[in-house]
């Protein structure tokens, strides 16, 4: 980037020619420099195309690093809690990343692309400490971020665009996989990924065949609902998943300024994804001492009574006859698919268990006034959204 | 003759809020200043035309938005307007520059380096861990360790409470940054020289040290902890130039009945019995109380305005010893309109912020191994801001005024006085420097001022024109500032205290320690306290 | 398994005798493996030339603790003790300095001189208790640690409020100002600054300047002697005693790697093949060495690693050594001063003037000097009538900017002996043969990263707590079974065996309650 560029404002994703198409609101927030939209149409309407038919999500601002070399497993493996070596070639894992006390820096996707080549997807970057636990690895660390555009293509008639857009075996990609194919002499990689806990897939392309891409695709879900998505949408989908945001529902570790404020993979209920059979891994030893001792912090995921939206409450537990304060939520919504009124928190142990019944203090303002209510709330496993379709392989045509 | 509840010594920032703090609590105060204009080195002064120069400090954040609030400075004309952004331009030919925007400051970082665009993000969480650490204890008296007092074993178990709330690991990593230099602190998180040395200029500004002296990372923690609205780090303009800081302080002074004396400064402090009785003017008035308040630097204070018999043999050497080294100059620009500086994209917003012309660490220890040679850096560290950019009240409309920090400057040249040949070759040496990278920058200069240490030592009286009074290293900081054993702001002799910068927390305009002097005195006079605590900040 | 040993010990340097001969005594079962022919480490006497020798590295002890003396019943025999110091004057006008005072002083100075080697002793007393105890963990820790700090706070206030104030006030500060508040002489200036600077990067008027200086005098109050027959004198010695103690020691087996099994070390593979198995492995070589090529990286966390590769071991002093077919002349010196000290450091500006090159990669052109002449006293390391010179020659940086080839060896070497030349005119008519060991040198033959002495930098900021870095202060790495021994973790390096004892005490600890 020159030194003129630097200071020309927001930054356009390769899909930017397409999409200004669509926008009709011209609402837009700052994703690592670049103008990602909020909503293009309506966030409710874009939210149902995901539910309902397929909504199309640029991905592109996302930060990517290409890793290869001799050591790229090696690495990756030391690098995150999950067991690396269990993601073959043609499979994508998703990971949390720790600094040495255990604490989440981040979480990914890692696309294992080719034998011994992966694609660490993230939202954040981290650059500086990927170089960092790269210090004895024979490993390259590429940033490719402006070098591969990408698009999440998410919702029950996505399997179809996919087949309309001539995939040839798609039928036979299941979650967590991805495949190579070819589009316009380039190559286009889908994975069967995404951030909405519905069927759907993510593009990954050479910038320069974006646009066609684009095309291609709204000629593929022309008589299937397609329709762009903005940053609204895909939010809600991601809390009815129960999916993790940085800065929501965890702040990356080496950004907290005060003690206490970030969180280890147990308290973020990731305990699945930290695989103690590896003899070394970042944070490790420190979360081989919180599992001995007990975390102090705990994800929940709550259904709330009532239909008032729980943004920014106080979690209480009835202890004695009195309420304590335990925490506080970190996302909330109505669920518009569920008719549930559903949240993210952050409790502290040993409160939240399933099943356990919770108080959140709700304040919700209608017409100037504020109101406040105590809603009772029961900590449920596993997402609020979940459907089948999701998993099936193949999926169901539409 | 009329007898003062106290007397204020010098109407820099810190003695006018000290006084206006003592006002405020009911007491009937002079504050004395030797200039006939206010402000020491908190100043504007018409010194060409309609200019207006900030001609000593020129930037402000590290001044107590508590004490602002508490002395309602704002109904006296004060007005810190925030700017932003900074760049460095480089020997070839690029620069490197930072924004108020955070995307736009990673880009800028990323075309210099990707690795350290990115480590700048654990490099302010760093820091500003450090700011949150300090900043709790920027209005608190600090506590003496080697006493069994309530209040200081209560002191002192508040900051080590504060510490150990870090948790054990930025514990440790909290006593290496108090301890590194600041080269070796920006060496753990970055490559880029030209971004290291853009950054290092914080850790000497004012400090008769080299960015690869111990103790350098605390003081670029001291450039870092004040903030502009909460806004931590940030630094602003006063408006109307550094002044109107003095001015408003001065207006909430005279606003709670307290009088000021300017034109004669004080020649002696009049102690009888081991107490103090007042000041002798150098006019030949006396004036009269039983409490004197220094906002003098300590030097300056005991060895030129007492008597030394009055003081304690070791005090007295202590004092003597105490570190106050001038290391820097300034010089003050009047502009016909604004210079261009070809390398920058046109109208670029970084002109708002400050400008550098080192682009290494070699180059910045090099302008510091000058100063160690008694003379003036060759090649020195300029933080050059151009207020009327922001602040149109400094210079008529389409000129400008323009500040320029030079880092060294040495208080003698090779022990000797300055000449005004040598002066005047100082300022040369700067404005070429300047020149370099602005082609039309000298054509358009309409009136230079050349300050050395010499020349802020005459006018705003600091000893050795250290903008500190008195260096920031680890032995003149909490509790050993300036002196162990006085570091609660009372003097070696009954009713005498001091204010000033040479005090906890020490220098910037901040008048921390004008609030916390003020404290202590009301205190000792089992007065109600009017001075605020910290605002905390959870 | 039959042949696993409790303990091996890398590197049998000084420290790494001690931490060996300790845990031997304390009934485990040791292997001490050396990478050279001889042991000794940086700490050996070896020959440089047809019949001379020379303490290599180190040449003088000062720090040697007398609790590692105590605990292995060692005695060290030395040729010369409590030696003077000769800070030399071009014009012949020496000063002779020993024990807080001097010849040729001032009242003024002699006054000062006594009472800044009183303050320092004092200080340097309080000190030295810390040197010889693990650094006590700030947070998390045991009862131990809590007792400790608590000590520490104790200790300070016993020193009298005054005093205490004094020590808070000088522990951060610079020997340069204290120096410039105290004398006027200006050789005794140089030559206070220059004992508070040797064997690290910083000038005297970088602050941590009178850490430094209080560490040097924190072992038998700089009392400086030299062992009978050279260093290899001190480590023969214990090298003795760790064999008789039941350790068995195995010279010219360079380790190649530490073996780490299922996240825990569990011994080492020899250069030549061979694997020995223990429970334990501590390391006597310097800890970014140790994590970096011997454990390597990816036995170990991110943070760890990023701490250790940001330990500055950026060495600064060379070694010269001359083999002299007789004692040179210098004007004002008497023959009999060749068995003390000799600076070459006249003043405190020109210490400090010496040091600037460093910071940007050139060696000093009039670099300071730390001169004896061992065969003085001691004829085993000369031919009779013949001489050796040994002397510390500062500021000569690791990282030299065009790097060190032997041209700028040599360039090194013709700054030092132009330098004692301006003492000793006829120096070079004397020389019969020379060697100059430069920080990349000395990183090579004795395999210290960055030839640092202190196996890493000496200063406020990598000590105690954070020695060698933040979290692993305790001897035990975080990687089980690894524990490291020498000059790199506290309280830093110089003959003392202060970490080589702790180490041991902390591994005879830990592994009783593991």
């Amino acid at each position: 980037m020159s030194a003129f560029e630097v200071e020309q404002g927001k930054l356009r994703t390769p899909f930017w020619p397409k999409t200004r198409a669509f926008d009709r609101l011209s609402e837009s927030h700052d994703w690592k420099g670049y103008a990602s939209a909020d909503a293009y149409l309506e966030g409710g309407l874009e939210y149902f195309a995901i539910r309902n038919s397929t909504g199309v999500f640029d991905l592109s601002p996302m930060t990517k690093y290409r890793i290869s070399g001799p050591d790229s497993l090696a690495f990756l493996d030391r690098l995150v809690t999950r067991d690396m070596k269990k993601i073959r070639p043609g499979r994508v894992a998703y990971a949390v990343w720790c600094d040495d006390q255990g604490q989440v820096i981040d979480d990914g996707t890692i696309f294992h692309l080719r034998d011994g080549e992966y694609r660490v997807c993230s939202q954040e970057r981290h650059l500086a400490w990927f170089t960092a636990a790269a210090i004895g690895f024979d490993v390259t660390i590429d940033e490719e971020t402006t070098r591969v555009a990408a698009l999440a293509v998410q919702g029950p008639t996505s399997f179809s665009v996919m087949q309309n857009l001539g995939l040839d075996g798609i039928e036979n990609l299941k979650m967590f996989g991805l495949m190579h194919f070819d589009f316009h002499g380039e190559e286009l990689m889908v994975s069967r990924t995404g951030f909405t806990g519905d069927l759907g897939y993510e593009l990954w392309i050479a910038p320069g065949k974006a646009e066609a891409l684009w095309d291609a695709l709204f000629e593929a879900g022309k008589f299937l609902g397609i329709r762009p998505i903005g940053t609204y949408a895909l939010e809600m989908a991601r809390i009815e998943a129960g999916y993790l945001a940085p800065y929501l529902e965890f702040i990356p570790a080496e950004e907290t300024v005060r003690t206490g404020r970030s969180r280890s993979p147990f308290e973020l209920g990731l305990d699945w994804l930290v695989d103690f059979s590896k003899p070394v891994f970042n944070g490790r030893r420190a979360l081989a001492d919180e599992q001995r001792r007990g975390s102090t912090w705990r994800l929940v995921k709550l259904d709330i009574e009532g239909n008032k939206e729980a943004h920014h409450s106080y979690v209480y537990a009835r202890k004695g006859g009195r309420m304590i304060n335990i925490g506080f939520i970190t996302s909330a919504m109505w669920s518009p698919v569920c008719k549930q009124n559903i949240a993210l928190g952050s409790v502290k142990t040993p409160h939240g268990k399933p099943g356990d019944t919770l108080w959140v203090e709700i304040y919700y303002q209608r017409e100037m006034h504020w109101s406040r209510v105590m809603a009772k709330a029961t900590v449920v496993d596993g997402p609020f959204w979940d459907p089948p379709r999701r998993r099936a392989t193949p999926p169901a045509p539409a | 003759m009329k007898t003062y509840d106290a007397i204020v010594v010098g109407a820099g920032h810190n003695g006018l809020a000290n006084a206006a703090f003592l006002a405020k609590a009911g007491l009937d105060v002079v504050c004395i200043e030797k200039n006939d204009y206010i402000g020491g080195a908190t100043v504007s002064r018409n010194l060409y035309k309609d200019w207006y120069y900030s001609n000593c400090s020129y930037v402000c954040s590290l001044l107590r938005p508590e004490i602002f609030r508490a002395l309602e400075l704002h109904k006296h004309g004060l007005q810190v307007t925030p700017y932003g952004g900074s760049c460095t331009f480089m020997e070839n030919g690029d620069y490197y520059a930072s924004y108020p925007d955070h995307e736009v400051t990673y880009r800028e970082m990323a075309r210099h380096s990707k690795h350290d665009a990115d480590a700048y993000v654990r490099y302010s969480a760093d820091v500003m861990r450090q700011c949150r650490f300090i900043r709790d204890f920027l209005l608190t008296t600090p506590p003496d360790p080697t006493s069994l007092k309530p209040k200081d074993l209560r002191n002192l178990a508040k900051i080590g409470g504060k510490f150990f709330e870090m948790g054990e690991d930025r514990m440790y990593e909290t006593i290496r940054f108090w301890t590194m230099s600041v080269a070796e602190y920006l060496d753990e998180y970055f490559e880029s020289d030209v971004i290291k040395a853009s950054l290092s200029g914080s850790g000497i500004i004012g400090t008769a040290l080299g960015i690869h002296s111990p103790g350098t990372a605390y003081v670029l923690l001291h450039h870092y902890m004040g903030d502009v609205d909460g806004n931590v780090g940030a630094w602003g303009y006063a408006r109307g130039g550094m002044g109107a800081v003095a001015d408003a302080l001065c207006g909430a002074f005279q606003g709670y009945g307290g009088e000021l004396r300017a034109g004669s400064g004080v020649d002696q402090i009049i102690v009888k019995n081991g107490k103090v009785r007042g000041v002798a003017l150098e006019n030949g008035d006396e004036i009269s109380s039983r409490i004197v308040v220094s906002g003098m630097d300590v030097k300056r204070t005991f060895l030129k305005c007492m008597d030394r018999s009055d003081l304690d043999e070791e005090f007295y050497n202590r004092v003597r010893h105490f570190k106050i080294r001038g290391s820097s100059g300034k010089l003050n620009i009047a502009l016909d309109g604004l210079p261009t500086f070809p390398a920058l994209p046109e109208n670029s917003p970084v002109m708002d912020g400050d400008l550098h012309f080192i682009d290494s660490m070699e180059r910045m220890e090099r302008a510091y191994d000058d100063w160690k040679e008694g003379t003036w850096s060759k090649d020195p560290y300029i933080d050059m801001t151009i207020p009327s950019f922001t602040d149109p009240t400094m210079a008529p409309p389409g000129k400008h005024f323009m500040s320029c920090f030079i880092q060294y400057c040495p208080p003698l040249v090779e022990g000797r006085e300055w000449t005004d040949e040598e002066r005047d070759q100082f300022g040369e040496t700067c404005i070429e420097q300047i020149a370099r990278f602005s082609p039309d920058f000298k054509d358009l200069i309409l009136h230079v001022e050349v300050r050395t240490p010499k020349e802020i030592e005459n006018e705003a009286g600091l000893t050795e024109g250290n903008i500190f009074h008195g260096e920031l290293t680890m032995d003149q900081l909490l509790f050993n500032r300036p002196i162990p054993g006085y570091a609660q702001y009372r003097g070696p002799v009954a009713g005498l205290y001091m204010c000033g910068s040479s005090t906890h927390p020490g220098g910037g305009v901040m008048a921390a320690p004008a609030a916390n002097a003020a404290r202590e005195i009301l205190s000792d006079l089992k007065r109600s306290n009017v001075v605020p605590e910290n605002f905390g900040d959870d | 398994m039959a042949d696993r040993y409790d303990a091996i010990i890398i590197g049998a340097g000084h420290n790494g005798l001690v931490c060996g001969a300790l845990l031997a005594k304390a009934g485990k079962k040791v292997l001490i493996l050396e990478a050279q022919e001889q042991v000794g480490g940086a700490a050996i006497t070896r020959k440089f030339a047809d019949g001379f020798s020379v303490s290599a590295c180190a040449h003088l002890l000062y720090q040697l603790q007398p609790q590692v003396c105590k605990d292995l019943d060692l005695s060290i025999d030395t040729v010369a003790d409590d030696m003077a110091t000769i800070a030399l004057d071009s014009a012949g006008q020496h000063l002779r300095i020993r024990n807080g005072a001097a010849t040729g002083l001032n009242d003024s100075d002699a006054r000062q001189l006594h009472a800044f080697h009183k303050r320092m002793a004092r200080f340097s007393e309080l000190l030295r208790t810390y040197l010889n105890k693990t650094p006590p963990r700030l947070a998390n820790g045991t009862k131990t640690d809590v007792v400790t700090l608590a000590r520490l706070g104790l200790d300070m206030r016993r020193l009298g409020r005054k005093e205490m104030r004094a020590f808070l006030r000088l522990i951060g500060m610079n020997i340069y100002d204290e120096v410039e508040e105290r004398f006027e002489n200006p050789l005794l200036k140089g030559a206070i600054s220059l004992d508070a600077v040797l064997g690290t990067h910083l000038g005297p008027r970088s602050p941590n300047t009178i850490l430094t200086y209080l560490y040097r005098l924190a072992g038998n109050h700089g009392k400086l002697s030299t062992p009978t027959g050279g260093m290899s004198g001190v480590t023969e010695a214990l090298a003795q005693r760790a064999r008789d103690s039941g350790a068995t020691l195995r010279t010219s087996m360079p380790v190649k790697r530490i073996v780490v099994d299922n996240g825990r070390a569990t011994g080492v593979e020899t250069d030549n093949g061979e694997t020995f198995s223990s429970w334990i492995v501590a390391s006597n070589a310097d800890p970014k060495t140790t994590i970096m090529q011997l454990v390597t990286p990816r036995y170990l966390e991110t943070g760890f690693v990023r701490r250790i590769d940001n330990i500055r071991m950026r060495g600064n002093a060379a070694k010269l050594h001359l083999a002299l077919d007789g004692l040179p002349v210098i004007k004002g010196i008497d023959k009999k001063d060749f068995a003390e000290r000799m600076l070459i450091a006249p003043d405190a500006d020109y210490v400090e003037r010496a040091f600037n090159p460093a910071k940007y990669g050139e060696m000093s052109a009039d670099p300071v000097l730390e001169i004896t002449v061992p065969s003085f006293r001691d004829p085993s390391l000369a031919p009779t009538g013949k001489h050796v010179l040994s002397a510390i020659v500062q500021y000569a940086p690791y990282g030299l900017r065009e790097g060190w080839s032997d041209a700028a060896r040599d360039t090194l070497m013709n700054h030092a002996i132009d330098k004692i030349a301006a003492y000793a005119p006829d120096i070079r008519q004397r020389i019969i043969a020379a060697e100059m060991l430069t920080p990349a040198d000395l990183e090579s033959e004795f395999r210290i990263g960055g030839g640092h002495w202190h196996h890493g930098e000496l200063a406020l900021d990598a000590f105690l707590f954070t020695r060698p870095v933040s979290g692993a202060a305790q001897y035990a790495m975080p990687l089980d079974g690894l524990y490291l021994c020498g000059a790199g973790t506290h309280p830093g390096g110089g003959i003392s065996g202060a970490a080589g004892r702790n180490a041991a005490r902390a591994i005879l600890d830990r592994e009783k309650t593991t």
